[in-house]
C-alpha cells in the first residue's frame, strides 16, 4: 500500500524540508530587498531611485515566500504555529507593521506628491529596519528554545542587530551587481561594512546553538560526526576570507564578477541555515515539539504535496523568467 | 476587555482594512485587461492613457492587499491557534493552494505587467496583466471556498476533535461557495466601476476632458448599470441558501424574535439584545415572508429557537448584523439609481459623457468608494451573522482564541489601527492627487526611478 513506506514519517519530513526551502529562500531574496531599505540613509536621493529600481519587479514576489514559509507551517505543523507565534507575539506585530509600511512605502514614495517624498522614504527605512531586527530577535529567542528569560532576549537583541547588519550586507551586493559607477563603488564599501554582521551573527548562534542543549553539542562535538561537519565551518571561513579579499579590490574593470559578492554572500546563507537545521532537526519548536508530533494529518498533508509538485517547479520557472526579463543593471522603472 | 473580544476587534480591523484592496484589485485586473485588449485591437491611444493611469491604482492598491493579507496568515497562530488545530486538515490545503496558484502568480507577473512593458513583446505584457488578473480571481476563489466552509462545513469528519478531511469536492464545493464567489465577485466588479466612475467623473469636472476620463468614465458607468441587477438577483439567491442553512443569521438580518408567518420587512427598527425584542419597528406587512418564502404568510424561524434550554444565546447579536445588512441592500440601492439615471443621461440623444449634469457628476464622485462600504457591511453582515460559531456547528470562535495577555492583543490593536487609518487617508488622497495632477496636463507616466545620470565624478573603472 504505501509505495515509501509509512506516510506519517516521510510526510512531515518531506514538508519540513519544504518549509526549510522557503525559509532560506524567503531570507536570501527578502534578504537583499530588506538590506536595500536598510542602507537607505547613507544614499542620496537619486542613488534612492535607483535602489529601489534594482528590486522594483521583485521584493512582492520574494515577500510571497514569507507568506509559503509561515503557510506551509500553518498548514503542515499546525500546533507547532500557534506554539511558536504566540511565543512570539509581540515580535511577530512589530515585523508585520514593518513589512506594511515597507511594502505600502515603496509604491507611495513614487505616487504622493513631491515633499512628501521624504517621509515615505523615511518609512521605507523604518518598516525595513523594524522587519529585519524582529526577524533577528525572533531567530535569537527560537535558538534559545522560545524561554522569554532576559538572558535569551538579550541574545534576541544581539541577534537582531546582527541580522540586521546582514541583510543589509546581502543588499549591498545585490546593488553592487544591479547597478554600476558611483552607486556600485558606494556598495563596495557598504559591503565591506556589513560583513562583521554577517560573520558575527553566524559566530554568535553557531558558538551559542550547541550549548543550549546537549543534543545539539552531541549532534555536533561527537566522533566520527564531527569529522564529517567540519568542512562546513571551514568553508564559510574560507567564504568569508574570499569575499573580503575580492571586495577590497572590486568593481574589477568591465564590471567583471559583479555577481560574485552576491552569490558568495548567498552561499553563506545557505551553510549557516544548513547548520541550523542540522542542529535542530527534528524539532520545529526546539526541544519541545518534532515535526512528527506536530504535524497534519497525512491525507492532508498528501493532498497539498500532490499540488506542489506540480506547482514548485512552475513557480521557480517563473521566478527565473522574472529575474531574466529585468536582467543587467537597474534602468529606470517606467509603467510603460 | 477580555482577550476574545479584543483578538476579535483586532481580526476584524486586519481583515475589514485587508479586504478594501482585494476588492479594488480582483475586478481592475480585468478592467486593464479590457483596456489592454481594446487597445490591442483598435490601436486608439485612448485605451492605453486610461490603462496607464489605472495600472497605477492598481499598484497600489495591490501592495496595500499583499502587506495586509501577510498580517492575517500570521495572526491565525498568534491570536488564534486553535483554529489550525482543530480545522488545520481542511483549511490548511485550501491555504496551500491559494497561495501556490495565486500569490506567486499575481506577485510575480506583476513586475513584468508593472514594469516590463519596454522589455517583453506585447503578447507577453497582455499575457502578464491576464495572469495577474486571472491570479486575483484564483486567490479569491480558494479563500472563498476557505470561509465559505466555515459557514457550511460538509465533507469531514471528527476524530478526537479534530476534523478530518472525507470528501474534497464536497469540502470545496459546500453549499453556500457558489453563492458567496459569485457575490464577492460581483461585488468586486461593482467597487471597482463605481471607484473608475468617481475619480473619472472627478477629472472631468476640474477640467481633465481627456478621450481616457471619457472611455474610463462611459466603460464604468455601463459596466456598473448591467452588473448591479445581476448582484441583487444572486444576493437574494445567496439569502435564500443563507436561510436554508444559518437561520439564526437570516432571523438576526430580518430582527426577527419570534418564529411565525406574515413578517414584515422592517425598514426600521432598534433591536434590543437584552429585552429580546424590537423598538420603534417601521415595516412592510409580509414582505420579509414573501422574500424569503416566496409566500405572503410563509413561516421564518426566530431568534428566540436559538436559544438552549440552559439559557445559552447560540445566535449573534441581533443588532450589528440588523444594520450593516440594511447598509448594505440601501447602498446597493443607491449604487442602481445612480447607475441607471448616468445610463440613461448618456443613452438619451446619444449625449454620452456630455449628457451628464453637473449634480450627477457630483453624485458620482460621492458614490466613488460606495463599494467598499457595501461591501464591508456584507462581509460584517455574514461574518457576526455566524457568531457564535467560528466553523458553524463545529467550534465556537471562544474555542480558538489564544491565551494572550489583554494589554499585550490592546497595545498592538492600537497600533494596527493607527497604521490602517493613516495608510487609508494616505491611499485616497494619493489616487485623487494622481487624478488632480493627471488633469492638469502633467504626465504621471514619471518613472519610479529615473534613468542613472553619468556621474561626474565618477572615475573609470579599472
Amino acid at each position: 500500500m504505501y509505495y515509501f513506506g509509512d506516510p506519517a514519517v516521510w510526510l512531515p519530513f518531506v514538508f519540513a524540508a519544504l518549509m526549510g526551502l522557503s525559509i532560506l529562500i524567503y531570507v536570501i531574496l527578502d534578504g537583499f530587498d530588506l538590506g536595500v531599505g536598510l542602507l537607505f540613509p547613507f544614499a542620496d536621493d537619486e542613488e534612492k531611485d535607483r535602489m529601489i529600481a534594482s528590486i522594483g519587479p521583485f521584493w512582492d514576489a520574494n515577500e510571497t515566500w514569507l507568506v509559503l514559509a509561515v503557510g506551509l507551517l500553518l498548514v503542515a505543523f499546525p500546533s507547532a504555529h500557534g506554539a511558536i507565534l504566540t511565543a512570539l507575539y509581540l515580535p511577530v506585530a512589530i515585523m508585520l507593521i514593518g513589512l506594511i509600511l515597507r511594502g505600502v512605502a515603496f509604491e507611495f514614495r513614487a505616487k504622493a506628491p513631491a515633499p512628501q517624498k521624504e517621509l515615505w522614504n523615511n518609512l521605507f527605512f523604518a518598516g525595513s529596519l523594524m522587519t529585519a531586527l524582529a526577524q533577528g530577535f525572533m531567530l535569537g529567542m527560537y535558538v534559545m528554545g522560545l524561554d522569554w528569560t532576559w538572558a535569551h532576549a538579550g541574545f534576541g537583541l544581539l541577534t537582531a542587530v546582527f541580522l540586521a547588519v546582514g541583510y543589509s550586507f546581502i543588499g549591498a551586493t545585490w546593488v553592487i551587481h544591479k547597478t554600476d559607477e558611483f552607486l556600485q563603488r558606494k556598495a563596495v564599501d557598504w559591503a565591506k561594512g556589513g560583513i562583521w554582521g554577517l560573520v558575527l551573527g553566524i559566530g554568535a548562534i553557531s558558538l551559542a546553538t550547541p550549548f543550549v542543549s546537549d543534543r545539539i553539542f552531541d549532534k555536533w562535538f561527537s566522533f566520527p560526526a564531527a569529522l564529517y561537519l567540519a568542512p562546513l565551518p571551514l568553508m564559510s571561513g574560507g567564504l568569508v576570507v574570499w569575499l573580503w579579499v575580492m571586495l577590497q579590490k572590486m568593481p574589477y574593470a568591465q564590471d567583471r564578477m559583479s555577481w560574485k559578492p552576491f552569490v558568495a554572500a548567498t552561499a553563506l546563507w545557505v551553510m549557516a541555515f544548513g547548520g541550523m537545521a542540522y542542529s535542530f532537526y527534528p524539532y520545529v519548536v526546539p526541544e519541545k515539539l518534532t515535526i512528527y508530533e506536530a504535524a497534519s494529518a497525512p491525507e492532508s498533508l498528501f493532498i497539498i504535496l500532490i499540488g506542489t509538485c506540480f506547482v514548485l517547479p512552475t513557480i521557480m520557472g517563473y521566478t527565473v523568467l522574472s529575474y531574466y526579463i529585468f536582467k543587467g543593471k537597474a534602468r529606470e522603472l517606467r509603467y510603460d | 476587555m477580555d482577550t476574545l473580544i479584543l483578538s476579535r476587534m483586532q481580526f476584524a480591523a486586519n481583515i475589514s482594512f485587508h479586504i478594501l484592496f482585494p476588492t479594488i484589485t480582483i475586478a481592475l485586473g480585468w478592467a486593464l485587461l479590457f483596456f489592454r485588449v481594446r487597445f490591442n485591437m483598435t490601436g486608439q491611444e485612448k485605451w492605453m492613457e486610461a490603462y496607464r493611469f489605472w495600472v497605477k491604482v492598481f499598484a497600489l492598491s495591490f501592495a496595500m492587499g499583499v502587506v495586509s493579507g501577510i498580517t492575517m496568515s500570521f495572526q491565525f497562530g498568534t491570536n488564534w491557534p486553535g483554529f489550525m488545530e482543530t480545522v488545520g486538515n481542511i483549511a490548511g490545503p485550501l491555504l496551500a493552494y491559494e497561495i501556490m496558484t495565486a500569490f506567486f502568480l499575481e506577485a510575480v507577473f506583476l513586475g513584468i505587467m508593472l514594469f516590463g512593458a519596454s522589455r517583453v513583446p506585447a503578447w507577453l505584457h497582455t499575457t502578464a496583466t491576464f495572469l495577474v488578473a486571472f491570479g486575483t480571481m484564483m486567490s479569491a476563489f480558494w479563500i472563498i471556498v476557505l470561509n465559505s466552509w466555515m459557514h457550511t462545513p460538509q465533507g469531514f469528519e471528527m476524530i478526537d476533535g479534530v476534523a478530518h478531511a472525507t470528501d474534497w469536492s464536497e469540502i470545496i464545493f459546500n453549499p453556500s461557495m457558489p453563492y458567496r464567489f459569485g457575490h464577492m465577485v460581483l461585488a468586486s466588479f461593482l467597487t471597482c466601476s463605481f471607484l473608475i466612475a468617481g475619480v473619472s467623473a472627478f477629472r472631468w469636472l476640474i477640467g481633465g476632458k481627456t478621450q481616457g476620463v471619457r472611455v474610463a468614465l462611459k466603460t464604468a458607468i455601463y459596466a456598473a448599470a448591467l452588473l448591479i441587477p445581476v448582484q441583487i438577483l444572486v444576493g437574494d439567491m445567496h439569502g435564500l441558501n443563507t436561510k436554508e442553512y444559518q437561520p439564526a443569521k437570516v432571523a438576526a438580518m430580518e430582527g426577527h424574535w419570534e418564529t411565525g408567518g406574515n413578517v414584515p420587512l422592517l425598514l426600521f427598527a432598534i433591536p434590543d439584545d437584552e429585552a429580546r425584542t424590537n423598538h420603534y419597528e417601521i415595516g412592510i406587512p409580509n414582505l420579509a415572508s414573501f422574500i424569503l418564502t416566496h409566500e405572503w404568510d410563509g413561516e421564518i424561524k426566530g431568534l428566540n429557537d436559538f436559544v438552549s434550554e440552559e439559557g445559552e444565546i447560540l445566535h449573534p447579536r441581533v443588532a450589528p448584523v440588523f444594520w450593516s445588512f440594511r447598509v448594505m441592500v440601501g447602498t446597493g440601492m443607491a449604487m442602481l439609481v445612480i447607475s441607471w439615471a448616468a445610463s440613461a443621461m448618456m443613452l438619451r440623444r446619444k449625449r454620452g459623457v456630455e449628457g451628464l449634469p453637473k449634480p450627477m457628476l457630483y453624485a458620482l464622485v460621492g458614490m466613488s468608494f460606495s463599494g467598499w462600504l457595501a461591501t464591508l457591511a456584507g462581509w460584517y453582515t455574514t461574518e457576526i451573522g455566524r457568531q457564535p460559531w467560528l466553523v458553524q456547528g463545529v467550534m465556537t470562535t471562544k474555542q480558538a482564541v489564544a491565551d494572550v495577555p489583554a494589554p499585550m492583543v490592546l497595545s498592538t490593536f492600537i497600533a494596527y489601527m493607527v497604521v490602517y487609518l493613516l495608510l487609508l487617508s494616505a491611499y485616497i488622497y494619493v489616487i485623487f492627487y494622481l487624478a488632480r495632477k493627471m488633469s492638469r496636463g502633467e504626465d504621471i507616466g514619471t518613472p519610479v526611478a529615473p534613468t542613472p545620470r553619468q556621474q561626474p565624478n565618477a572615475m573609470p573603472a579599472e
